[in-house]
């Protein structure tokens, strides 16, 4: 599968030139007996919007954590900027982070709290008062300034927190479940903002989340993270289309897993035999498999088309029954059950605004898709 | 069913008028009678008024004139003045010494802190003046503090601590320290921790962030701490006549005295009476920070 | 993490709560000592238990004490209890103001004001002092104890259990027997056992209430540690430390208990 990342878009981590901002060299944080990061080794470039992303408990908050310099690496050295910033207090390294809480200081006003970390740097007093008033102004909250945090909204106070760390211009923000306190509609609209900000100011942003949307749509690369390992590096469109592992096309939207032999045919296609009689699935595959290979054919639901009659165009076909119809208005989910008792989903756009419901429950159906619409996984 | 809210508001409301508000009606109206040697030591009395010109009277016999007397006499200021310093610098010590125990307590690992919580607290149910007495043999000149200081060779003889003022001072910080620890703890304990972590991420050492961000943030309790010690230590009577000496003044101690030694009723009425309106600030400025407090968490 | 361990912080906690048990720690000590000279020791002896036990005055004191103790906490609750309900479920009435003002302002009224204003009013209606005196008076302190107590767990428990409860089928009272006090329990009993501590500890109101014909523990015992300091006192204290420690150790380990139970039970639930 040929990937085209179009050679002007921003992909620093391809250029083995450039010199990555945040390097994590075997990183190992333990804490007692439980080892929270294992060995980590990840580069991170200047101007990445680069995401953290794994369910809770993984090590991703741990990582950043270390970024910020509340916790130690017990073995290994991250460095910033060529720099190992092991040794550096939180407090005297350029790197600011949004706290998942936001951490507003409730006895201080907005502008206040945007001023406080300028008053600890060399900052002259005398462009303080800019710097917020910019500050704020980035973030749309000028005529709030003089409120208290208790006085303001759930998504202003997520602003002001994301300005407040941003005024110091550090190297490096980092971003811990920024938005996870907004709701669906505020977060959608969030994520823009701070894709746009992170534009227009040029710094590092490192985010934390366990929403695989919100990586997929404000991230540049994303870290797929699992029991304190990297699973994938990639960006998002990679770790979506081609992901590298059950556990990753799993864990990032919907996917059917079919479990078969490897028959290698030609170059990158194989033929999978997954069921005793049922004629074989046609993929193909970057990754190499021998011949009776265990492997793991995945899809993902909107790569296999819906259809009453047997199309004769797709190269790979199987007839089943509808089981459920999930209807989320945009598109319509159906979980088709084969003869061999396994259950596939399909997606299928609902294009037309008033159109005849194709499909009912119990009608019985083709499922079709192409030979490189999934991917082939070892494990 | 309305009956029986009646019920239930009567009850409690009209024992507090009975026991607590007409008491205080009276006081006011003894303040402002004469004294006489009586039973009751007093006059007027309300004994035997059954019309309105009868009331005139005695309403005509009450003046102002054991107040007049309480501004005359320097002791009564003088009382109120010590008592006043005394009340404000024992609370500033007891601040000192229960902020860093309160500050300790709430940074505890969080299986300890209902250990520690109980320890703050045992010395609370335990008899106040027990707790003031147990000072008398530690701080006498023969006592333990003495004898550990002569066998150290700090001092060559013996302090005299006991009945001076600052055995009280130690009295009033020992005995109401569990008042102020406990509010400031509350207030040291709600606070969010990621505070500090975004004082110290925006550049705070953790000494600054000690400053800008725990101290403003414990600062209702410590002031209800505050509150809770002064209050009382102002009216205070057992630690002085208990720990204190003959030149103790403290206004509690007066009107104790005024009342069982002189039976100058109306006198110590009036410094009652006194007493009160200088309380009535401070208690007004508590009420309002626990307000605050209360709207604060809601 | 490191910083919940620091060297300020044990020392904090190592001189405060040295300073809060050093001095009753020697007193109980010094109960234990042969010599009537309090400050200097001459051996182990439980004479002055002994001595304590045949003090007549102290044993009618010590029952004057629980007597006054028992009335007036028991009454306390209840009145605290009522007025609690009504300072957090009455809504508005006339006066309510008054009626919160009375509830607050004897908790930081001096003792000595209080017991002053309420001897003058006994004998200005005649009430001749003793027990029943003493009773009246610290019913009306502690009550507004109880009634802090009780609110603030009333003020903070759902609404809506009662609501509950009267969707159900209950009348209005039933619905606070069944739901509503087994709710409040902890929290009057509590109110009680302060209402009981703050009886025991008083020595300035009953000084003002009490007659010839009742002195409780606390006025024995000011008197007799305004002469000095006397073994037998130390004793006495002793004991007292004693049974308050037991107390609040037994209460607290209870608590304990009850918690590590619901978690535990919490845990179980969460695995079938």
């Amino acid at each position: 599968m040929a990937f085209d990342s179009g050679s002007a878009a921003f992909a620093p981590w391809e250029d083995p030139g450039q010199k990555p901002l945040i390097s994590f060299k075997s990183v190992t944080k333990r804490f007692g007996n439980f080892t929270a990061i294992d060995n980590l080794t990840l580069d991170i470039f200047e101007k990445e919007f680069f995401a953290l992303l794994g369910p809770s408990g993984c090590g991703k908050t741990t990582l950043m954590r270390m970024l910020a310099g509340f916790e130690a690496p017990s073995e290994g050295t991250i460095m910033l900027d060529g720099q190992d910033i092991g040794p550096i207090p939180p407090n005297k390294r350029a790197v600011n982070m949004m706290f998942q809480s936001y951490a507003l200081f409730p006895h201080l006003s907005v502008a206040d709290n945007i001023a406080f970390g300028l008053k600890r740097s060399d900052m002259p007093k005398s462009e303080i008062a800019g710097r917020v008033e910019e500050m704020l102004s980035l973030v749309q909250l000028s005529q709030f300034a003089s409120r208290r945090p208790h006085q303001i909204s759930g998504g202003q106070r997520q602003r002001v927190a994301l300005a407040r760390s941003l005024a110091k211009a550090p190297k490096l923000l980092l971003l811990d479940e920024p938005l996870g306190a907004l709701d669906k509609k505020l977060r959608q609209e969030t994520q823009f903002e701070l894709m746009d900000i992170q534009e227009k100011t040029g710094t590092t942003f490192v985010i934390v989340t366990h929403d695989q949307e919100e990586a997929m749509t404000v991230a540049s690369r994303i870290a797929v993270v699992n029991h304190g390992k990297l699973v994938q590096v990639a960006p998002p469109d990679r770790i979506y289309e081609a992901p590298n592992s059950i556990y990753v096309a799993d864990f990032i939207g919907d996917v059917n897993i079919i479990k078969g032999l490897a028959k290698p045919e030609s170059d990158n296609r194989y033929a999978i035999q997954w069921c005793e009689n049922h004629a074989p699935i046609i993929g193909t595959s970057q990754h190499a498999f021998a011949s009776d290979d265990i492997c793991h054919f995945a899809i993902r639901p909107e790569k296999v088309s819906i259809t009453r009659d047997r199309p004769t165009d797709r190269t790979n076909t199987m007839q089943g029954k509808v089981l459920e119809i999930a209807y989320l208005g945009n598109i319509s989910t159906y979980h088709v059950e084969l003869p061999t008792g396994q259950v596939i989903k399909a997606q299928q756009a609902n294009n037309r605004r008033i159109s005849r419901r194709s499909f009912t429950w119990h009608d019985s159906v083709w499922l079709s898709f192409t030979d490189t619409a999934g991917v082939l996984l070892s494990q | 069913m309305d009956l029986r809210k009646l019920f239930l508001i009567l009850v409690p409301y009209s024992w507090l008028l009975a026991l607590f508000l007409i008491p205080f009606a009276i006081v006011l109206k003894i303040a402002l009678s004469d004294y006489a040697i009586a039973i009751p030591p007093y006059v007027p009395t309300l004994d035997g008024i059954g019309n309105w010109s009868d009331f005139k009277t005695f309403l005509s016999e009450l003046d102002f004139e054991n107040f007049i007397f309480l501004t005359e006499d320097e002791l009564y200021w003088r009382a109120y003045l010590s008592s006043a310093k005394i009340a404000f610098l024992s609370t500033l010590m007891t601040l000192l010494v229960g902020f860093p125990l309160a500050y300790a307590m709430a940074r505890a690992a969080s299986e300890w802190r209902p250990t520690l919580m109980m320890l703050a607290i045992l010395p609370f149910w335990t008899s106040f003046l027990i707790r003031v007495y147990a000072w008398k043999s530690i701080l006498s000149q023969e006592g333990y503090l003495n004898q550990v200081l002569l066998w150290v060779g700090v001092i060559d003889s013996p302090l005299m601590i006991l009945n001076t003022n600052t055995a009280v001072y130690i009295g009033i910080v020992y005995t109401y320290l569990p008042f102020m620890v406990l509010p400031v703890y509350a207030a040291l304990e709600k606070l969010d921790d990621t505070l500090l972590e975004a004082a110290e991420d925006l550049g705070c050492s953790r000494f600054q962030a000690f400053w800008l961000v725990t101290v403003p943030l414990s600062k209702p309790g410590i002031i209800a701490g505050c509150f809770l010690v002064f209050i009382p230590a102002l009216g205070e009577f057992v630690i002085p006549s208990v720990l204190g000496g003959s030149d103790t003044l403290m206004i509690g101690k007066v009107l104790w005295e005024e009342f069982f030694s002189n039976r100058d009723w109306p006198v110590a009425s009036a410094v009652a009476v006194i007493l009160l309106l200088l309380l009535i600030l401070p208690i007004v400025l508590f009420q309002r920070n626990e307000q605050k407090q209360r709207e604060a968490e809601k | 993490m490191n910083r919940r361990y620091s060297w300020f912080n044990i020392t904090s906690l190592t001189l405060g709560f040295a300073f809060l048990y050093i001095p009753m720690i020697i007193l109980v000590i010094y109960s234990f000592n042969a010599s009537k000279l309090v400050t200097v020791w001459a051996g182990f002896s439980t004479r002055w238990y002994g001595e304590l036990f045949q003090n007549e005055a102290f044993l009618d004191a010590a029952w004057v004490t629980l007597k006054v103790g028992l009335a007036s906490s028991t009454l306390a609750t209840v009145l605290g209890t009522m007025a609690a309900y009504v300072m957090v479920r009455s809504g508005r009435f006339m006066g309510r103001t008054l009626f919160s003002g009375m509830i607050y302002a004897p908790l930081v009224m001096p003792e000595v004001i209080t017991g002053l204003s309420l001897l003058l009013l006994f004998i200005s209606i005649g009430l001749d002092r003793g027990v029943l005196t003493i009773i009246l008076a610290h019913t009306t302190f502690s009550m507004c104890y109880v009634s802090v107590v009780v609110s603030s767990r009333l003020a903070s428990f759902d609404q809506s259990l009662e609501e509950a409860a009267l969707d159900l089928g209950c009348t209005p009272f039933d619905a606070f027997r069944s739901v509503t006090l087994p709710i409040i329990t902890p929290a009057v009993l509590s109110g009680w056992l302060l209402a009981f501590t703050l009886s025991l500890d008083d020595l300035v109101i009953a000084s003002f209430t009490s007659g010839p014909s009742a002195t409780t523990l606390p006025i024995k015992i000011f008197s007799a540690v305004r002469l000095g300091v006397s073994p037998e006192i130390n004793a006495l204290s002793t004991i007292l430390i004693s049974i308050v420690t037991f107390g609040v150790i037994s209460a607290s380990l209870i608590s304990k208990r009850a918690i590590a139970r619901q978690r535990r039970e919490e845990q179980e639930a969460l695995q079938v």
